[in-house]
């Protein structure tokens, strides 16, 4: 091959060859940490040899050797605490002594990967773990992100991350969990864990939790491609489907969802010719797999449905919220929430008029439990305000302004208050 | 980021005869694992210019031309649309695309 090969095309390499090779190293060692320093040797190795010998044919199986070798050296070098290595080094102990024939070191076939990707997915989601640790381990080692861009992500020091992600490590190793994906009862709420962490990262890509900016369209992207991962590796999964189905058919708005200064355009206000088409029609083909595989539709599956409902109206008055009403209401049936329930009336209040919807809203204040909530008292105020109520409703915008916890939206939120009190627009000249 | 990949050729030089089945496998495998690293969203091949048509307006005029009617080298054949995290990304993956075809030419242009 061409021995010219830059740096950053070999980092390139690196970069889509390391989910597969770290996991192929965690199912190798059983240990996470060490299958991460040991790919990160093999690089160091690469970095020195291609260059000079030019990129191998197969840098996967390459880097994968490398690193192996890298670990069975570890496991020689801690001979004396070998017992701490006995249940790890499984595969090494097929032969022994360690020699470069060890069948270990054969050239794992694409299936062999595979399996070890989806392993390294229920083990980085392991609810044994804080959510956020799941998230940063996640990211990093199935993902194949770095430390420093976790942390951008998530506008958080880089030591944060780097901790976050050795501690995530050392407890995965302190409780012992097995690398496999489980089976029997366990199956579905782990899964449930898998996706949860998937739609979290979405989601904080989607609308940040804090900083400037309200999306972050690179985290939506890494979400994205970790579900289109999961979705092959799982074809038969419908929860599965679902999930992709709802990233995408969300995804599809985020060139629609911010204005020129990065405010939020609220999904009624949005230019729908700016929505992506290839992710309408990839998500929509999930969402017709996902109805395919289940009787019953699940929470990922339904809040697709939804989202496909918004998809297909090209005018906002083409939204079919009878429709979404419903699905919200097998929703709530399925996962009972107050953020569900105030979703649903929202559809309502489009179905049926602003007076119900205020009636549903009113039962959801009473019960206190979203007191914290920003869009329960936007959502408030939008109803009071159709319903002709505007002083009422610029302080249910204010209270909500004041409890948003990202910049843009709080600013939006100001907004609404003043025009509700009949100021005009701060930034805008009269038209 | 998106990517659009496409492979250019002479049409003249384009084999007309289907692909034989160890290449069609060899893709077929190279599609798989792209698209389990959650990098192809869409792709496709292109049938030749002979079955298409050429539309042009110019001074208010259309013109239709039916095909054939590639230049040299600009033939595409076949595309994908990828999302990748940078160019260099983009270009591992094309490629690897070129490694399964033997040769080739493949360009690749952000999709904005």
């Amino acid at each position: 091959m061409s021995p010219a090969d830059s740096t950053a095309a070999i980092e390139a390499v690196y970069r889509v060859e390391f989910p597969r090779v770290v996991a192929a190293l965690a199912g190798f060692t059983g240990d996470l940490a060490l299958a991460e320093e040991v790919t990160q040797d093999a690089l160091v190795d690469a970095l020195r040899q291609w260059p000079r010998d030019g990129t191998p044919r197969n840098p996967g199986a390459w880097l994968t050797t490398v690193a192996k070798r890298k670990a069975i050296d570890v496991f020689r070098r801690d001979r004396l605490s070998v017992s701490k290595y006995a249940e790890i080094g499984r595969e090494l102990e097929i032969t022994s002594p360690f020699d470069a024939n060890d069948p270990a070191l054969h050239v794992d076939s694409d299936d062999e990967i595979d399996d070890d990707r989806l392993r390294l997915i229920f083990v980085a989601c392991h609810p044994v773990l804080a959510m956020t640790a799941r998230v940063a381990l996640t990211l990093r080692l199935v993902g194949g992100l770095t430390v420093a861009e976790i942390a951008r992500a998530y506008v958080v020091p880089e030591a944060t991350i780097a901790q976050r992600i050795v501690r995530a490590k050392k407890s995965i190793a302190d409780a012992a969990v097995p690398f496999e994906v489980p089976s029997g009862e366990d199956r579905l709420s782990r899964l449930g864990a898998v996706l949860e962490v998937i739609y979290l990262i979405f989601n904080e890509g989607y609308s940040a939790t804090a900083g400037e900016d309200w999306v972050r369209p690179d985290l939506c992207a890494e979400a994205l491609r970790l579900g289109r991962a999961l979705s092959a590796l799982m074809p038969r999964e419908p929860e599965v489907c679902g999930l992709v189905a709802l990233m995408e058919l969300h995804a599809s708005r985020l060139r629609a969802r911010t204005g020129p200064t990065g405010a939020p355009i609220l999904l009624l206000e949005q230019d729908r010719r700016l929505w992506d088409r290839l992710h309408i029609a990839r998500g929509e083909a999930a969402l017709a797999r996902a109805d395919d595989l289940a009787v019953h539709r699940g929470p990922y599956t339904l809040q697709a449905a939804i989202a496909a409902c918004h998809a297909r109206a090209f005018h906002p008055e083409e939204t079919d919220w009878k429709q979404i009403a419903t699905l919200y209401t097998e929703l709530a049936r399925l996962t009972p929430s107050p953020v569900v329930e105030l979703n649903r009336a929202v559809a309502v209040s489009r179905a049926s008029g602003p007076a119900e919807a205020l009636a549903l809203v009113d039962l959801l204040v009473a019960t206190g439990t979203l007191e914290r909530y920003h869009w329960l008292y936007s959502v408030r105020g939008d109803l009071l305000e159709q319903l002709g109520r505007a002083e009422e409703a610029a302080v249910e915008f204010e209270r909500a302004a004041a409890l948003a916890g990202n910049h843009q939206e709080r600013a939006l939120l100001t907004e609404r208050a003043r025009a509700s009190r009949g100021i005009a627009p701060a930034t805008r000249d009269a038209e | 980021m998106r990517y659009l990949g496409y492979t250019l050729a002479n049409e003249a030089d384009t084999p007309t005869d289907p692909p034989s089945p160890e290449l069609f496998e060899k893709m077929g495998r190279f599609v798989e694992e792209a698209t389990k690293a959650g990098v192809i969203v869409a792709t496709g091949g292109i049938a030749p210019t002979s079955e298409g048509a050429q539309i042009r307006l110019e001074a208010g005029q259309y013109t239709v031309v039916d095909g054939p009617f590639a230049e040299a080298k600009e033939l595409v054949g076949g595309w994908a649309i990828m999302e990748c995290r940078d160019l260099a990304e983009a270009v591992e993956w094309s490629k690897r695309f070129l490694g399964v075809l033997g040769e080739g030419e493949v360009r690749v242009r952000p999709v904005v």
